[in-house]
């Protein structure tokens, strides 16, 4: 039988090849089958611990499609999800047709999407639980084309729980109650009477002799006390000093000069001077208008200091705080005025350029201990020896520490011992890394 | 009284801002405090603009030498000062083009953009540059080899300095990566400037920074301790009225 | 001779010092870098992330710096621009606004194609917050507590890359580029480390004996100085050639050349000064 002639065929070929054409299209149409990826496994979550309560870590095993030489990546990242159980749930308020009539329809908690972690992490923090609320979380992996794992979600409920006290941190405060009491103690002792030996510091007992040198010349002090903030310690350090300098100044009746990069640094060393002065016996001398403000940003505040030392020509410059890039600037434009220059710092990277181009310089603590110095108070210079404790406790660690790692080096070098077992030196070692220095508390 | 009052608002605020390292209760509070004392500082700043013109009204009124620069100190204060509160030459915010001020003050183009990109930032740079020079001169002055630490300090100062450069390259860049003495152990190429300068700066210059940290940390330790529990009050001005 | 170099005006110093930093510049000679262990640390963490990654790039510096670190930022920029990353700027400085312009700039000129006309999906301007180490505490654990708007004032809702991020732990990486204080410190203590944020970053020369003891647990990588910067650049040259020919990619090691010849001038000033001080020593002036 010839096609053609084929009635019947003639006739259901075309809405036949319409058919076909149709099915063709739509299969066109439809997205590519989605892959599916392994899902990870082992998931759990705990509360963490030492929070406010606010926080829920998750961990997990990784998909067995994230395998770390695969490229290009079956799984990209893993996005969690939480679901809160109990507590307060959503409700939507609907107005009826009638006013001051609600309809109020609770929301039934829902997973909602909190973050993503990337391939190969194994880990998450929730960080915005709230306190005793219960909560359900879900993990999918994801991958590239669509690509995702089936969801796994935890069986229990977990609730961030808050700690008063952060026990990671606990040997943190052992060491904090010994240093401060230590301190305390010292400053009790020296109050009682007791005579406490401080060694001299070269800086500190140039500032006379310097005040001294200016008063003669005819030429001002020039007294910076860094360019922070009252906020900063280093600032409230220098600001100490410049009470014992005002008070040498007004003994000596020198002008005392002290431009500031912060307005409460101003007022605050206005307050200071003019203590100092009074206390002197000077009230007179005093003039506000000596302690002034310039300007916040850093070189703008240097191009004026320099300037001014340039015109004044100071016989004595002090630079006592935190400073930047700007302390060689400052440094050599006084050397080049022919200023002494004692300068005071506790940053480190700062020092090597006050060491070079001033006649004397206080290091780090020294700075700190500039104060007490300075004062002789018995309960300040107590503090002195609170902090050459601290020091003790500091070099005992770090002698004990290092003796630890270094014999427990060589243990290990040795044979292995026949049981898996943790050596003595071994596990102070790890209590050492982990608890003292780590978060492992006590 | 005038004493008292910030001495217990200091040890208060200080005690809770320790506490906030172990009691998390506490960060929430400790974070308000820092938050506070933005505020203050901005209040505070109204204090320290007014003081900066009075100062230079001041020298100007008394013509005192260099009242020029007094001028122009408060020319650029409040020309700056108009140009970004009224945001010349800012076109509104496309979301908002009814509202003239709408937009970014440091728009491209616009005045204070201008004021920032061609006479605050080169001044900036300028004033930073200047450390090249005066590194120069404090170099040429005060590295001399007057002791036996001196001496080592120069050395390692030329080390540090070369290795940083190409220099090194050019004067260490063919030693051979063989062993000196047996089969392992130090070899020709450990000498090369720039190995010898990240020795130094892992070595020497990292355990140094860590000890001088340390007893930086003590005093910071002491020094908070002593203001906190208002040992030293000196920062806090006196009592008596002048 | 003697009394000449004792009694040397230190001008002549200066006006040596800029022959010998404005003589190279002028030439734009370079020399070959080698990336050390740190720079290529810094790279691998840039360049082994998935194409597409998340990358919050926190610019602390200002214009007094910007010729140590502009670099650093121009290379991190286009490192990421060439894996197509997605990047979300912010800044502890007031002054670093404009340091993030420069960087998108570059976006937008250099790779028009991944970025112009893309913010919101490609990248993000989130701008200055005032707060220092406080903004960091609090974009740790909630970026909107901080950060509401970005920088134009719309919402970060709004925003397809800020609507889903809950804070910078959700990122693949953090590089920052810092001249001081609020800077790579204060990242490192209040974000990467206690919240295992991988970071890297790009400091001046006077901060990286900091920065040194957080490398490796805490940083992945560091940039230190303009010689950091000049062999990350390197780094990329080598593994992208075709950067070889923008001149504007080599800022880092166009500037080694005036580093050379200043420190080779600073040695020699050593010298003399220790010549000038042995002959005053041997006359007994000194």
């Amino acid at each position: 039988m010839h096609l053609r002639k084929n009635v019947v065929i003639e006739r259901l070929m075309i809405p036949l090849l319409c058919f076909a054409a149709g099915m063709a299209q739509s299969r066109a149409d439809e997205p590519p089958q989605a892959k599916q990826l392994a899902p990870p496994t082992q998931f759990r979550a705990e509360d963490v611990d030492g929070d406010a309560g606010t926080a829920i870590d998750l961990f997990w095993t990784l998909s067995p499609d994230d395998e770390e030489d695969t490229k290009p990546r079956k799984v990209l990242r893993y996005v969690i999800s939480r679901k809160q159980i109990g507590g307060s749930e959503e409700a939507v308020v609907l107005e009826s047709g009638s006013p001051f009539v609600f309809e109020v329809e609770e929301k039934k908690p829902e997973f909602e999407e909190i973050g993503e972690a990337t391939y190969r992490k194994d880990t998450f923090r929730d960080s915005n639980c709230e306190t005793g609320v219960p909560y359900l979380y879900r993990i999918q992996a994801f991958g590239p084309d669509n690509a995702t794992s089936p969801a796994v979600e935890i069986k229990e409920p977990v609730i961030a729980t808050l700690q008063w006290f952060n026990l990671q941190r606990s040997w943190f405060a052992v060491f904090v109650f010994l240093i401060c009491g230590s301190v305390i103690v010292f400053i009790e002792m020296a109050r009682q009477g007791k005579t406490l030996k401080i060694r001299k510091i070269a800086g500190l007992e140039a500032i006379k002799d310097a005040v001294g040198r200016a008063t003669e010349m005819g030429r001002s002090c020039l007294f910076v006390p860094g360019i922070q903030d009252i906020n900063d310690i280093q600032t409230v350090a220098g600001i100490t000093i410049l009470s014992q300098v005002a008070k040498t100044t007004a003994d000596y009746r020198a002008t005392l000069e002290v431009p500031t990069s912060r307005s409460l640094v101003m007022t605050t060393a206005r307050d200071t001077v003019e203590a100092a002065y009074l206390q002197a016996g000077r009230p007179d001398e005093y003039n506000e208008d000596d302690i002034y403000y310039i300007t916040d940003e850093q070189f703008g505040y240097v191009a004026s200091v320099t300037g001014k030392m340039v015109r004044d020509k100071p016989a004595a410059c002090f630079y006592m705080g935190a400073f930047y890039a700007e302390s060689l600037i400052l440094a050599e434009t006084g050397n080049s005025v022919g200023a002494i220059q004692v300068a005071g710092t506790a940053m480190p990277t700062q020092l090597p350029f006050f060491v070079a181009a001033c006649d004397f310089t206080l290091i780090g603590e020294e700075f700190f201990a500039a104060s007490a110095y300075l004062s002789g108070e018995p309960q300040q210079l107590g503090s002195l020896k609170g902090q050459d404790f601290g020091k003790l406790i500091g070099g005992i660690l770090l002698l004990a520490g290092c003796l630890i790692m270094t014999i427990s080096a060589f243990e290990s070098r040795g044979e292995p011992p026949a049981e898996d077992k943790e050596t003595f030196l071994q596990s102070a070692q790890i209590y050492l890394k982990e608890n003292i220095l780590g978060k492992g508390g006590f | 009284m005038k004493r008292t009052v910030p001495l217990l608002i200091s040890a208060v605020t200080g005690f809770v801002l320790i506490g906030t390292a172990f009691i998390p209760m506490f960060e929430e509070w400790g974070n308000d405090a820092m938050a506070w004392f933005n505020l203050l500082a901005a209040f505070a700043f109204i204090l320290g603009g007014g003081n900066l013109l009075k100062m230079q009204l001041q020298k100007i009124s008394a013509q005192q030498a260099g009242w020029g620069y007094a001028a122009v100190t408060l020319i650029a204060f409040f020309v700056t000062l108009f140009v970004g509160l009224a945001k010349v030459g800012v076109h509104p915010n496309a979301k908002f083009p009814e509202y003239s001020w709408s937009g970014n003050y440091l728009e491209e183009g616009g005045a204070f953009w201008w004021f920032f990109e061609y006479i605050f930032t080169p001044l900036s740079a300028t004033m930073f540059a200047l450390l090249a020079f005066y590194i120069s001169s404090a170099a040429f002055r005060a590295f001399r080899a007057k002791n036996t630490e001196a001496t080592i300090l120069l050395i390692i100062a030329v080390i540090v300095l070369l290795g940083r450069t190409y220099a090194s390259e050019w004067l260490t860049g063919g030693f051979p990566n063989e062993p000196i003495f047996g089969e392992g152990g130090i070899t020709y190429s450990d000498f090369k400037l720039d190995h010898l300068s990240q020795i130094i700066m892992d070595d020497f210059t990292t355990p140094g920074m860590r000890a001088i940290k340390i007893g930086i940390a003590l005093g910071v330790a002491s020094t908070s301790l002593k203001v906190l529990l208002g040992v030293d009050r000196s920062y806090l001005g006196s009592d008596q009225e002048a | 001779m003697l009394k000449i170099l004792q009694n040397l005006d230190r001008r002549w110093i200066f006006l040596t010092m800029f022959v010998a930093v404005s003589v190279p510049l002028i030439m734009g000679t370079t020399f070959p870098e080698t990336p050390s262990d740190q720079v290529l640390a810094v790279f691998d963490a840039v360049d082994n992330l998935p194409d597409g990654s998340n990358i919050v790039m926190a610019l602390d510096y200002d214009p007094a710096s910007a010729g140590e670190l502009q670099p650093m930022a121009s290379a991190f920029t286009r490192h990421c621009a060439l894996k197509k990353h997605n990047i979300y700027f912010m800044t502890l400085w007031p002054q670093g606004i404009n340091m993030i312009q420069g960087s998108i700039d570059i976006l937008n000129d250099e790779y028009p194609e991944t970025y112009k006309g893309k913010y919101g999906t490609k990248y993000v301007n989130l701008g200055f917050r005032a707060g220092n180490e406080g903004v960091i505490k609090l974009v740790v654990e909630d970026l909107k507590k901080s950060y509401t708007t970005d920088i134009h004032g719309t919402n970060l809702d709004n925003i397809p890359l800020t609507k889903n991020l809950k804070n910078i732990q959700q990122v693949d990486l953090l590089a920052n580029v810092s001249a001081g204080y609020p800077g790579s410190q204060e990242w490192v203590l209040y974000g990467s480390s206690p919240f295992d944020i991988p970071t890297v970053v790009g400091c001046t020369g006077v901060q990286a004996p900091i920065m040194l003891p957080y490398i490796p647990d805490q940083l992945t990588g560091i940039l230190a100085a303009i010689k950091g910067a000049a062999e990350y650049e390197q780094a990329i040259i080598n593994h992208y050639p075709d950067l070889a020919e923008n001149p504007k990619a080599k800022e880092g090691l166009i500037r080694m050349g005036p580093q050379l010849v200043a420190h080779v001038l600073l040695i020699s000033l050593i010298v003399l000064g220790n010549v000038i001080y042995f002959m005053e020593r041997r006359q007994g002036t000194a």
